[in-house]
């Protein structure tokens, strides 16, 4: 039996401890905010913080997450107002969304990180994020307004 | 108006609606193969109401116009919008309600959206793509708006004893002025719900000058904060009771099939239920199942293990030999033969041969993925005779017929839910996921989540074709072009329908190819043959891509070999404004709509160009290493300009300071969103242009994920996007927006390359060219 703590609660995982996180997110604990995107850490969707760092759920075991920290987007902020989520809403970033909650996570790590990244921090830091719908200047500029207030 | 109640189960509407007895989705006809799309159903006229005409009445089911299927009102006023295309990110679930608010005066604040199940009898056409939700359904909305309008007003009226003349719905409130007394929608709607519907041509549309939301862009999406928030729900979010999860194990060459497996390893990993085979499909297979081994587990990342542990042998068939290098050559080799005339306009074999110069233009595009971030997956729940589908379809009518015709059951049998959909680019038009998950169902007796991995988006698609343009223009002693004869060499989507199709149908060879506008004595558009050997669908703008690409790229080449500006050289051979005539072309698709309403007209053609090179500021003195192109191309009946700067180091690399685009649209709504969508085909042109290519060997797909089939990421795309709207006169028909900024981005970059370096790219993607 393996215990994992996501968003400040317990949670019991008796299956397979290779079982990478995401799915235990999405298909057994009910956490579908966190997206699957492509299985290998190299697009960002399943993005997901531990212990203040950006790490992708799909190649993460549970057995890697134990005694630590997880946070997924509902658990980001209680009402949803994170200064990135808010800023998100403000320049209308999103197209389709479906990316958006990777960025979102991959940004609020950033700024945990760095709370004044500049342009080229940003658009390095976000680099593992991919975004289909080509939403890039408007996650740039959110990621600028969310650590700036401008 | 439906008080009090769920629209959906609203009955009453029958004789309101509009039905054609076309076999929906008539696709072989629609692709050409009996000539041309067949019309089953009159235009409806709507006398008085619009200046134009589109086809949005001979899409099948056509359209309703009946505000008792869109519109509920309840007690306390809050006004619920029926949204009846699926939202892939352009914003359609906010803009066609809008449009509605809009008209009936409806407060925005307290309209709720519901999403439409998939019912084309009952909501009218649903495919959700060819750029057409706002082109087919401004003038709809707006009729069903002014309904709702009408009939809120007239109850007013009776209420109060006065005629309905002398009353007027204003945001969310009925006013009669004279006696200073206004009522709101809420205390109406049950008198409203009274009311006959007004008849369509009596109707009295809203001044533009008096829209408070169309044309503003002030009016976020309806989902985006619940996208923030991560409570938006896809398809792949869909949980039920007692649901399995399955992914499945498809013949890696299309049209192969299983011969034989071993699910023994399989069954010993960990939450692994049930392997077994599923049904497949003989090729061409059209939108239904590839077939394959399916693992069905109490978890996605079970079934995935599960699936990796599965000893499969595949019978590859007949397209077990498609190899990328080979084929290529080979539609070359067919480019420089003559093929299929479709379009002949003068002697261009005579105005070649008595040119000054010859000018030629090779071009290859390679198939392309389409890898919405989302990959295809869907949830069924099949009982007895009665299914229920979960997923991000682009097309819920279609779905729920191809299913139903899967299963043996009525289409009243079959619920199909839309979901938000993570990005579609066509790929989401064809629901084989959909099947799948509900054959599983049938077969397993419980709910099913069919989960597509990347891996399986990227080698099982529906891939963009692989083409060879080929372009040669001859000009006389004065620079003037005088011939254009343009071979264009590609599989068809027609080849996924039907068996041995080896010439592209009329819809492909419109985009770019025989309506090409430009102002030319001798011009000859052929089409040789090529036969498909892998699954070819609609990729976002279609064969508009590798027509630009060509079209666009040879006026540079034509400018370079003529000493002349390439903006200026654009402008001679788009001629002088006038509606281009294509007497020659048996067929022409015109995007399914009336040439009288959306003509080639070069005026607009022209001015995009010209408005993107003043605000784009073409011709600027740029730093040493970078380099401006510009192309123009009409799509999906929209006019679109784009001049791309490009900087390329000694060392090859390259990058993009600043994209500029003018778009004419006709009558927009929600600019916001056209806004976002050029900003995002700029990034898919770039990835496709950069990046872009799945290639075959034994017949397989040799790519599987963003490692091997990369995409554009933020540090490598352009700095900045500016887009110009053309605005547009009131009775300008509106125009598509979803897929017409992709086609120009390529060759606009392309030249700019050109500009910086002196280096032709005549293949794409650049892949490692600027490195030699």
């Amino acid at each position: 039996m393996i215990t994992l703590k996501i968003n400040g609660q317990q949670k019991n995982w008796d299956g397979d401890p290779d079982l990478p996180l995401l799915w235990f997110l999405r298909d057994e604990a009910g956490l579908t905010g966190t997206k699957y995107g492509c299985g290998q850490a190299l697009c960002g969707a399943c993005t997901v913080i531990v212990d203040k760092q950006a790490i992708r759920a799909c190649i993460t075991s549970v057995s890697d997450v134990v005694d630590r920290e997880v946070t997924t987007i509902e658990g980001l902020h209680p009402t949803g107002d994170h200064a990135v989520q808010k800023a998100w809403r403000q320049l209308n970033v999103p197209q389709c969304g479906f990316c958006q909650v990777g960025q979102i996570m991959q940004a609020a790590a950033l700024l945990i990180e760095n709370p004044k990244p500049t342009h080229d921090q940003i658009r390095e830091a976000m680099a593992g994020n991919i975004c289909r719908c080509g939403c890039y200047q408007r996650i740039e500029n959110a990621v600028h307004l969310a650590s700036t207030g401008v | 108006m439906n008080i009090l109640t769920n629209p959906k189960k609203l009955r009453g509407f029958e004789r309101y609606v509009k039905v054609d007895n076309v076999s929906r989705r008539s696709i072989l006809k629609g692709l050409g193969l009996a000539g041309g799309f067949v019309l089953a159903a009159p235009v409806m006229s709507r006398p008085g109401l619009a200046a134009y005409q589109t086809g949005a009445d001979k899409m099948p089911h056509g359209t309703v116009v009946d505000p008792r299927v869109f519109v509920a009102i309840a007690p306390d006023g809050i006004v619920t919008i029926v949204a009846h295309r699926a939202e892939m990110g352009t914003g359609v679930r906010t803009s066609l309600p809008m449009i509605v608010a809009e008209e009936m005066e409806a407060d925005w604040s307290r309209v709720r959206i519901q999403q439409a199940h998939g019912d084309e009898v009952k909501f009218g056409n649903q495919d959700t793509d060819g750029s057409r939700s706002t082109r087919h359904y401004l003038m709809p909305m707006r009729q069903i708006g002014a309904s709702a309008r009408t009939m809120l007003e007239a109850a007013a009226a009776k209420r109060w004893g006065v005629p309905s003349t002398d009353v007027k719905a204003v945001n969310h409130e009925v006013v009669h002025s004279a006696s200073g007394r206004r009522i709101g929608f809420g205390d109406l709607a049950a008198d409203a719900d009274k009311q006959p519907v007004p008849s369509v041509e009596g109707l009295k549309l809203k001044d533009p000058k008096d829209f408070r939301y169309l044309g503003k862009g002030q009016i976020s999406m309806v989902d985006l904060r619940d996208i923030t928030v991560g409570t938006a729900r896809y398809g792949a979010d869909v949980r039920l009771p007692g649901m399995k999860y399955a992914v499945i194990a498809r013949p890696p060459v299309t049209g192969g099939k299983v011969a034989s497996f071993d699910g023994a390893a399989a069954m010993k990993v960990s939450g692994v239920e049930k392997v077994m085979e599923v049904k497949g499909w003989p090729w061409p297979s059209k939108f239904q199942p590839l077939g394959g081994v399916a693992v069905i587990a109490r978890n996605t990342g079970a079934a995935i293990k599960g699936r990796d542990a599965l000893k499969i042998v595949w019978d590859d068939g007949a397209n077990g030999k498609y190899e990328s290098v080979a084929y290529r050559t080979q539609l070359e080799e067919a480019a420089r033969k003559p093929g299929l005339v479709v379009r002949k306009e003068g002697d261009v074999e005579a105005a070649l041969k008595g040119a000054d110069k010859v000018i030629v233009g090779e071009y290859y595009l390679p198939h392309l993925a389409h890898v919405a971030m989302e990959p295809p997956v869907a949830v069924a729940d099949v009982k007895g005779d009665k299914a229920e589908i979960w997923g991000p379809v682009q097309s819920a009518g279609g779905t729920r017929e191809d299913v139903a015709k899967t299963l043996g059951i009525p289409e009243e049998n079959v619920t199909v839910n839309v979901t938000l959909l993570g990005g579609g680019f066509g790929r989401k038009s064809k629901c084989d996921y959909a099947i799948e998950a509900a054959l599983l169902s049938k077969e397993l007796g419980a709910p099913v989540k069919v989960q597509w991995t990347r891996e399986d988006d990227v080698r099982n698609g529906f891939l963009h074709t692989v083409s060879v343009e080929r372009i040669e223009a001859g000009l006389d002693k004065s620079g003037k072009v005088t011939a254009w004869r343009h071979r264009s060499v590609a599989p068809s989507i027609a080849s996924t329908f039907a068996a041995n199709t080896v010439h592209q149908a009329p819809f492909e060879l419109g985009m770019g190819l025989v309506d090409m506008p430009f102002e030319i004595a001798n011009v000859q558009c052929e089409n040789p043959e090529a036969a498909a050997h892998t699954r070819i669908g609609w990729f976002r703008s279609v064969s508009n891509i590798p027509r630009a690409f060509a079209v666009q790229s040879m006026v540079a080449e034509i400018a370079k070999a003529t000493n002349r500006d390439p903006k200026d050289m654009l402008l001679e051979l788009i001629g002088s404004p006038r509606i281009v005539k294509l007497d020659s072309v048996k067929d022409l698709w015109n995007y399914g709509e009336p040439y009288e309403s959306y003509p080639i007209d070069t005026a607009r053609l022209r001015k995009v160009v010209e408005l993107v090179a003043d605000k784009g500021g073409w011709g600027r003195s740029v730093p040493k290493g970078h380099g401006l192109g510009i192309a123009a191309h009409r799509s999906f009946v929209s006019y679109i300009a784009t001049i791309v700067e490009v900087a390329v180091d000694d060392k090859g690399k390259l990058t993009v300071p600043r994209v500029d685009t003018a778009i004419d649209c006709g009558t927009y709504v929600n600019p916001e969103r056209i806004q976002s969508q050029i900003e995002g085909a700029a990034i898919m042109g770039m990835s496709l242009v950069k990046h872009g290519a799945i290639t075959f060997k034994d017949g397989k797909v040799q790519q599987g994920n963003f490692d091997d089939f990369p995409v554009i990421r933020i540090d490598e795309s352009p700095a900045v996007t500016n887009v110009y709207i053309v605005p547009a006169g009131p009775d300008t028909p509106p125009s598509g927006v979803g897929e017409p900024g992709v086609p120009p981005f390529a060759p606009a970059l392309i030249n700019a390359i050109f500009a910086a370096t002196g280096k032709r790219i005549r293949a794409l993607p650049i892949g490692k060219q600027l490195e030699a």
